[in-house]
């Protein structure tokens, strides 16, 4: 009680004097997507330090952050991008940069922020500092030279960023390393990319497909042997069930040498062997997933799913390869993140408007926060992460 | 064992359904389910725009029909497990006009 209120006192105080000095290591943001909000969080003793409102329609809003740890950009939906001081707990420069967002990525420098965008679809890099525009790559496919949906970004070594055209069904890797000169490689990748993931050494880009079964596969060391497809028959012959929310990849997908990836319209967790991308299993779980992560040290993978089943968490034991445990944490869980060493994970129960803090060693609550409508819970480890 | 008996159990009942007169339910399950696609304010992102002005020239059985049964070829999956076809239409008829806020 004290020290929140020696704490709440040096807020009050930050306003107007000299901040105290701390890191950044162990914050992060929450998402209230509907009240167009952030919270910054602190994972050390669990608590919300404050929140930035004005950051405009934050449906599917997704985060990146400088490599300081300092910053965060927040990419809404309605095309906004706001870089937001940790510390100062503000805006610190916002742009409309888009008619409608999907997310972003930062580059390995640091320098640039790239945005991903339905309307107008291509992606757009920004200066990291200013926010100002520097380079705009239209996603520009077929004879008529109509624009497609961009899915899937993620930074890769060298200035790069890799995507996924929905509506193209291509992989596509834009070079930034001169902004002012952006040039582009295209790859088939397979019908209706829906989102895509670079595994954590920068090597392998893999995009989900939504209108086929399988996952478009590029090696990024061998890029001229274009890309291929793995798990391409894991639904074969069975029916697809309605898939209620697309599902999302990224790096926290590799657990140890495998990856695993929800199949799309069926209970199931692919587990695919990254040396040899062969499906290694499937596991079966209570619903569609939505998010599979991989505890930081890959001993655990965490499952959440889409509706009606998105009130349950499932936890798998990377081991023994099966459901170890199955959690109820809330209403609506949309989204999970580990803490940068995982004893602990946060997940966001929307329709309790709640977050909880899970110590992941005994799998028991250790804490709750209030949040409104809480989505996105974004840690500033990310700054550090390859794909993040 | 346990789990996947619950399992099958839980996929031979019956889908829980959304009752008409719970429209607060269908409000929420709009604007945070079907936004998860098409955006909370419903204009749009993988999924097409659901706002007035873009929906103005479809009829609402139709509309109600994509709702129900989803559209081939396309990421919007049949709704019918979850929704009846007075929900649906309920659901149609208030895009047409401009969709309710959720109360907060």
């Amino acid at each position: 009680m004290l020290t929140r209120l020696i704490g709440f006192i040096l807020l009050l105080l930050s306003g107007c004097a000299q901040l105290p000095l701390r890191g950044t290591g162990d914050l992060g943001l929450v998402i209230e997507r509907a009240a167009g909000r952030v919270a910054i969080v602190e994972s050390s003793s669990n608590r919300i330090l404050g929140r930035v409102d004005g950051l405009g329609d934050l449906s599917h809003a997704s985060v990146v952050f400088s490599r300081d740890g300092r910053y965060a950009y927040v990419f809404g939906r309605d095309g906004g991008l706001s870089k937001i001081d940790l510390l100062r707990q503000r805006i610190e420069r916002r742009i409309m940069q888009a008619g409608n967002s999907i997310g972003g990525a930062i580059s390995q420098d640091g320098r640039l922020i790239v945005a991903q965008n339905y309307e107008p679809g291509g992606i757009k890099a920004f200066d990291a500092e200013t926010l100002e525009l520097v380079a705009d790559v239209p996603a520009t496919w077929g004879s008529a030279g109509q624009r497609s949906k961009v899915v899937g970004l993620a930074d890769l070594p060298g200035q790069r960023f890799a995507y996924a055209l929905f509506d193209a069904g291509e992989i596509r890797i834009t070079d930034l390393s001169n902004p002012q000169q952006p040039t582009t490689q295209i790859f088939a990748a397979g019908r209706q990319p829906y989102d895509g993931l670079v595994t954590p050494d920068g090597r392998y880009y893999l995009a989900g497909l939504f209108g086929e079964d399988g996952v478009a596969l590029l090696d990024l060391w061998q890029t001229e042997q274009g890309s291929r497809k793995i798990l391409a028959d894991y639904g074969r012959g069975s029916e697809r069930l309605p898939v209620f929310k697309m599902p999302h990849l990224r790096g926290w997908a590799v657990a140890g040498r495998n990856a695993y990836l929800p199949a799309v319209g069926r209970h199931e967790v692919l587990v695919v062997d990254t040396a040899t991308w062969q499906e290694v299993a499937r596991i079966p779980v209570k619903g569609q997933p939505v998010f599979v992560i991989a505890r930081p040290d890959g001993r655990q993978v965490w499952v959440n799913f889409a509706v009606p089943d998105n009130g349950w968490v499932q936890v798998i034991d990377t081991l023994s390869g099966r459901v170890a445990t199955t959690l109820q944490p809330g209403k609506a869980v949309l989204h999970m993140e580990f803490t940068p060493r995982g004893e602990a994970v946060w997940l966001s129960a929307r329709d309790d408007n709640k977050v909880s803090v899970f110590d992941t060693r005994n799998l028991s609550r250790t804490a709750t926060l209030d949040a409104e409508a809480p989505s996105g819970i974004f840690f500033t480890a990310r700054a550090a992460r390859i794909g993040f | 064992m346990r789990g996947s008996s619950l399992l099958t159990l839980l996929m031979l009942m019956p889908a829980p359904v959304v009752h008409a007169d719970d429209r607060a339910a269908l409000v929420r399950l709009v604007r945070q389910d079907c936004g998860s696609c098409h955006g909370m304010t419903l204009k749009g992102g993988l999924g097409t725009p659901l706002t007035p002005q873009a929906l103005r020239e479809k009829p609402v059985e139709s509309m109600a029909a994509t709702i129900l049964y989803g559209r081939a070829g396309t990421p919007m999956p049949a709704w019918k497990s979850m929704l009846s076809e007075a929900d649906a239409e309920w659901i149609a008829g208030r895009l047409q006009e401009g969709f309710p806020e959720e109360s907060r």
